[in-house]
């Protein structure tokens, strides 16, 4: 269960976290440290602060559900899911190899704890959104938390979800927009601007949070107030930085999708020891 | 004059009945439940109902979803629209992680007639087979599509079902039931093998009473499930005809008849010839003329019999 965390064992959580996300992406040679980087802190917190689950009992019914919409940041999904308790730390070093269960992008039930198949960008919303529609029939307590990312957004596809799930003011789900700014052929508003985010989701029916997405308080807060949203889905948009932590990293575009070197690497973990 | 029956009728019909049956089925559609007669189910059951509006990839994603939470989703549309608009999804989030979603589409083939080319679905056999995971059936009248729509919702996993808009001859009767193991064998014969499928199998049945009054003995079977290919059976039939004619209202590129000679290419090489459209669109137009100016007629698979038994006649020994 994840009641019970401090918010300063969710630091410390975050912080092993970002050294699995180095670890994982400098083993397979490749992968996206950046974006995986940039929601570390909301994931963190969503899991060890607010979600209800049960490592021990993956499938129980009335659990709450996290899709990553944003499928291509896994390093932050397995190094949480590790944390979380539903495998053990070993798998990792076989992320994107062959024959791993740690896929690429996620694949539902490889492991437990993956709750869904993600990836093909802009879909995560619309699944969310039928988790959270089944869920209230099914009269179960559960919530759904779907991370995007701010370039995601760009397909037509979270859209059509935004205005469903307003149309149906599906109260049990939390959307979450990792708004690092960067995608992988630039910055997201020279590529094409998402701008203005608040007032697009609001528009759309959500209630609508602008937060610091590198800032634990400002989470834990945003997240109690989304979850406590009746009559209305609950949107929250976390400024971050992608790449956070890492300083050669950060607001590196290359990032995206790029592994570190192993000299990298090792720079890279040890700033993270020394920062947070 | 035979009975004319609309299988999206039977798929309405067959909600209702599952509706009953089974709590977790859910029914979504993208606004056009009234013509796929999903409305009938959302009339009696308005909670387990979910209009998506025109956002066909909206539907697919939450069907999805509805599916990881246990809910039985059945999503609906013209076969054009959520195939077509929706194939990534389908694919990737349906298929890909094996989801029990059933893809229920109605108004496939050229038979939607007046609306035109953009409306008449004449690929979605083939879109929908090519994916890992899903399974593809084509019904061939209400009673068959009642049937096996009643039938699936104890099979697990990603399906899709085409369905046509117009009323069509009705092939079986209300004690049908639908057999996941073996094809309807509507006529034994030994000279040739005529494979049909969808609003095709009536019409196949005519052209087989014409080729038997010219001495032309047909094997007619109806290929309800365009996978599973059930490939034994198929190589029955065609080992002891010798040749093959395949009738669907699809084109020919990838659909039915391409999936029955993937299987002869491989395991008996024989004359086939397919009846379809030829790799081009529809146009406006009456839906039992289009079927004829499209060559998808009696008349084209008597042809087509008597062009693939010429050909086994003439095959180099």
């Amino acid at each position: 269960m994840s009641a019970g965390h401090s918010l300063q064992d969710v630091k410390e959580i975050g912080k092993r976290i970002r050294k699995k996300i180095i670890q994982q992406v400098t083993w397979a040679g490749c992968g996206h440290p950046g974006g995986s980087l940039s929601g570390t802190d909301i994931l963190s917190t969503l899991y060890f602060r607010k979600m209800r689950f049960n490592a021990q009992d993956p499938q129980w019914a009335d659990r709450d559900r996290f899709v990553l919409s944003k499928g291509h940041c896994t390093p932050l999904l397995y190094a949480t899911l590790s944390e979380a308790g539903y495998f053990s730390d070993d798998l990792l070093t076989s992320f994107r190899k062959i024959d791993s269960k740690l896929q690429g992008h996620p694949e539902k039930d490889y492991l437990p704890g993956i709750e869904m198949s993600t990836g093909a960008l802009g879909q995560g919303l619309a699944i969310g959104h039928g988790m959270a529609l089944g869920l209230k029939l099914n009269n179960s307590p559960g919530r759904v938390f779907v991370m995007m990312g701010d370039g995601e957004i760009q397909e037509g596809m979270i859209w059509e979800a935004a205005m469903s799930a307003g149309h149906y003011k599906t109260d049990n789900l939390v959307g979450i927009i990792d708004a690092n700014g960067q995608q992988i052929d630039g910055n997201v508003k020279d590529i094409m601007d998402v701008a203005p985010l608040a007032d697009k989701w609001a528009a759309f029916g959500w209630h609508t949070q602008v937060i610091d997405g590198h800032d634990y308080e400002a989470i834990d807060a945003a997240l109690d107030t989304a979850i406590n949203v009746t009559g209305k889905p609950a949107i929250i948009i976390c400024k971050t930085v992608k790449g956070k932590g890492v300083s050669f990293m950060e607001g590196v575009v290359k990032f995206h999708g790029t592994a570190p070197s192993v000299e990298q690497s090792e720079i890279a973990l040890q700033e993270i020891e020394e920062k947070y | 004059m035979t009975e004319k029956k609309a299988m999206r009728d039977a798929y309405g019909e067959a909600l209702i009945a599952l509706g009953n049956s089974d709590a977790d089925v859910v029914v979504l559609d993208a606004d056009l439940s009234g013509s796929t007669r999903t409305a009938m189910f959302a009339k009696v059951f308005p909670n387990r109902f979910f209009n998506m509006g025109i956002a066909e990839q909206d539907m697919a994603g939450t069907a999805a979803g509805f599916s990881c939470v246990g809910k039985k989703p059945f999503m609906s549309s013209f076969a054009m629209f959520a195939t077509g608009r929706a194939w990534e999804p389908i694919r990737n989030s349906i298929c890909l992680p094996n989801l029990n979603v059933k893809v229920v589409c109605t108004h496939a083939g050229i038979t939607v007639g007046e609306d035109g080319a953009c409306h008449q679905a004449l690929e979605d056999i083939s879109i929908m087979r090519v994916i890992p995971h899903m399974s593809v059936y084509v019904p061939a009248d209400y009673y068959e599509a009642r049937a096996l729509i009643i039938a699936l919702n104890d099979k697990p996993g990603p399906v899709y079902v085409r369905l046509a808009r117009a009323g069509s001859p009705v092939v079986f009767d209300e004690n049908y039931q639908f057999n996941f193991a073996e094809y309807p064998v509507l006529q034994s014969g030994s000279d040739v093998s005529l494979f049909a499928c969808g609003q095709m199998v009536p019409i196949a049945q005519k052209a087989a009473q014409t080729l038997q009054a010219a001495g032309i003995s047909v094997d007619l079977i109806n290929i309800n499930t365009i996978k599973p290919l059930h490939g034994d059976q198929i190589l029955k039939s065609v080992i002891k005809t010798g040749a093959v004619v395949t009738a669907e209202e699809h084109s020919i590129l990838g659909g039915m008849g391409s999936a029955v000679s993937e299987l002869l290419a491989k395991n008996a090489p024989t004359p086939i010839e397919f009846v379809g459209t030829q790799d081009v669109f529809g146009e406006s137009g009456d839906g039992d003329l289009l079927m004829v100016k499209y060559g998808l007629s009696e008349a084209r698979i008597v042809e087509a019999a008597q062009k693939a038994i010429a050909r086994k006649a003439n095959r180099p020994s």
